[in-house]
């Protein structure tokens, strides 16, 4: 792809821009639509129906009513806040999220930067998220979004420890952190997917590694640094209009982004599970996008679900099960391909 | 050590058990009823506006004394002897005007006192139930059938009826009274009425003495 934009474009600058633009022509559609079948879901889950009305179909201009709304409400600026950090919280949660997205393979003929450290960047740029946040409850002076902000911070912390070993599995078996090689590895029919190889060491890493990330993006079970019954709204309390929305849309990128990689590593990315059948750099993009928005499903699925861990169970979960049964796994993998 | 793999094979088992739970719901019907497009059907004694079939008022404040919120206000004028309003569907002969018919809705509660003793059941409940306003005044309701110049007319023939009437029974009167007179001037006067004393005044009550703080 990014053949075909220099030789149409002849010009670098310009092809970059267009390169890093085109994650978001996905995420920003995806995430109003995923915030909509998150309600949807939510609602049939309680024997509910959500949003019916706007649109028509099934409220499907739910969403895009409440953005409309979103972008003309006043932006309210709390007068004890710290002004300049206030503004840039919500722009840098969204950075370090989007960030993600340049490393990740969304099709065999489309990724942002083919760098062979991508797994390391992506683990790396994914922890300026809590730099924002940690910004935005402190920059509100509000008590709600200094506890949310320093439990989100104290969770991602913890939390990225399992991932980084849940995913250091795979990156044994793949021998790179490349993840257009990792996905080149996975070819063929779907048990040449990591999930499925050195069973069960490699599906208990993804096991773990899928409940991290539920942790790094703040979703329920482990949405204590937004906890509504306890923290308001935790570290976006105080914000509002589009600020708000961009927190939203980082949460929802955060999603995808996760998703993307538990695809990417453990099931085959781009690859069709069926060997050479709707194979292709198109199929490939739908078969990545369809992966990731099967984990954001199960993710809401888990959502309403499950009931919000208390600060003790996460710290337990995180360090006493996770984080072992993570090095467990590496041990397992590792004693597989040596003997 | 092994309470500690019980907790994770429970935890994991018991999510398990809610995903499947939440899965099932999702593709249970959902029990909404979306409010103005579908509505539900009302009990069949549901008590919510009431309605006064004019055609059938006698104008017999039956409902008016059962309120108990004194919603109701009617009026009501004598019809002329020459006069015929018709019967009720119960077969009752109407024999009033009913000049004003009005029900203060915003101050109803409801009970439905004042279906039960109208004797041609002629204002009852209906299953309306939408009737928000955005004037408190457009919540008094006018039942009366009548236009206004006719029920200023039918007052008016009322009055002269009266006066008529008056007339006549002053002049009836007089007449008697002129024999009464004729009569009387044959007879002893009859002595004044014998007075009781006045009954005595209570005693006023004590002052009472000003409250002390506890």
């Amino acid at each position: 792809m990014e053949q075909v934009l220099r030789s149409i474009l002849d010009n670098n600058l310009f092809v970059y821009v267009v390169m890093a633009l085109v994650p978001l022509v996905w995420i920003v559609p995806y995430a109003l639509f995923a915030v909509w079948v998150e309600r949807k879901v939510s609602a049939h889950m309680q024997d509910r129906l959500g949003p019916m009305r706007t649109g028509g179909w099934h409220g499907w201009a739910q969403t895009i009513a409440d953005i409309l709304k979103l972008i003309q409400k006043e932006d309210i600026v709390p007068a004890a806040a710290d002004k300049k950090l206030h503004l840039a919280a919500p722009f840098i949660v969204f950075v370090g999220s989007y960030a993600a997205f340049a490393a990740i393979p969304f099709s065999s003929a489309f990724v942002g930067s083919n760098v062979n450290i991508g797994l390391f960047y992506i683990i790396a740029v994914s922890s300026i998220v809590v730099v924002g946040l940690l910004m935005a409850g402190w920059s509100s002076n509000n008590k709600w979004s200094l506890l949310g902000a320093m439990r989100s911070a104290a969770q991602i912390v913890s939390y990225e420890i399992p991932t980084a070993i849940a995913l250091l599995a795979v990156v044994m078996l793949a021998g790179t952190l490349n993840l257009q090689d990792i996905n080149q590895q996975q070819a063929g029919w779907f048990w040449h997917w990591y999930i499925f190889r050195k069973f069960p060491f490699v599906f208990v890493a993804f096991i773990i590694y899928f409940v991290a990330s539920l942790a790094e993006t703040n979703r329920t079970p482990f949405d204590i640094p937004e906890a509504e019954s306890e923290l308001v709204a935790g570290y976006h309390t105080e914000y509002s209009g589009m600020k708000f929305a961009i927190f939203f849309l980082a949460e929802y990128a955060n999603m995808f982004a996760v998703s993307a990689i538990a695809s990417t590593l453990f099931l085959g990315g781009w690859n069709s599970p069926f060997g050479e059948f709707m194979g292709g750099p198109v199929w490939g993009a739908f078969w990545f996008l369809t992966k990731g928005m099967f984990f954001v499903v199960v993710q809401m699925w888990l959502r309403w679900t499950l009931p919000r861990l208390r600060v003790d169970q996460l710290m337990y979960v995180s360090w006493k099960v996770l984080t072992p049964w993570a090095f467990a796994c590496i041990l397992g993998v590792g004693a597989w391909m040596m003997f | 050590m092994t309470e500690y793999f019980k907790n994770i094979f429970q935890s994991v088992w018991t999510i398990l058990v809610g995903m499947w739970v939440t899965a099932r719901h999702l593709f249970t019907p959902a029990v909404t009823i979306q409010y103005p497009d579908v509505r539900l059907k009302l009990p069949e004694r549901a008590r919510n506006r009431l309605y006064v079939n004019m055609d059938d008022c006698i104008g017999c404040f039956q409902c008016d004394m059962a309120c108990p919120v004194d919603c109701i206000s009617i009026e009501t004028v004598k019809s002329l002897p020459t006069e015929d309003l018709g019967t009720t569907s119960t077969g009752q002969k109407k024999k009033l005007w009913v000049t004003k018919f009005d029900i203060d809705i915003a101050k109803c509660c409801y009970c439905a006192l004042c279906v039960y003793p109208c004797p041609t059941e002629c204002i009852k409940m209906t299953d309306v139930y939408e009737f928000a306003e955005y004037d408190r005044t457009n919540l008094i309701y006018n039942y009366v059938t009548l236009t206004p110049p006719e029920i200023t007319d039918v007052k008016k023939r009322a009055a002269e009826f009266e006066k008529e009437q008056a007339a006549k029974k002053a002049a009836a009167a007089a007449a008697a009274a002129q024999a009464k007179a004729a009569a009387a001037a044959a007879a002893p006067p009859n002595p004044p009425p014998k007075q009781g004393p006045t009954p005595a005044q209570p005693p006023p009550t004590a002052p009472v003495p000003p409250k002390q703080n506890s």
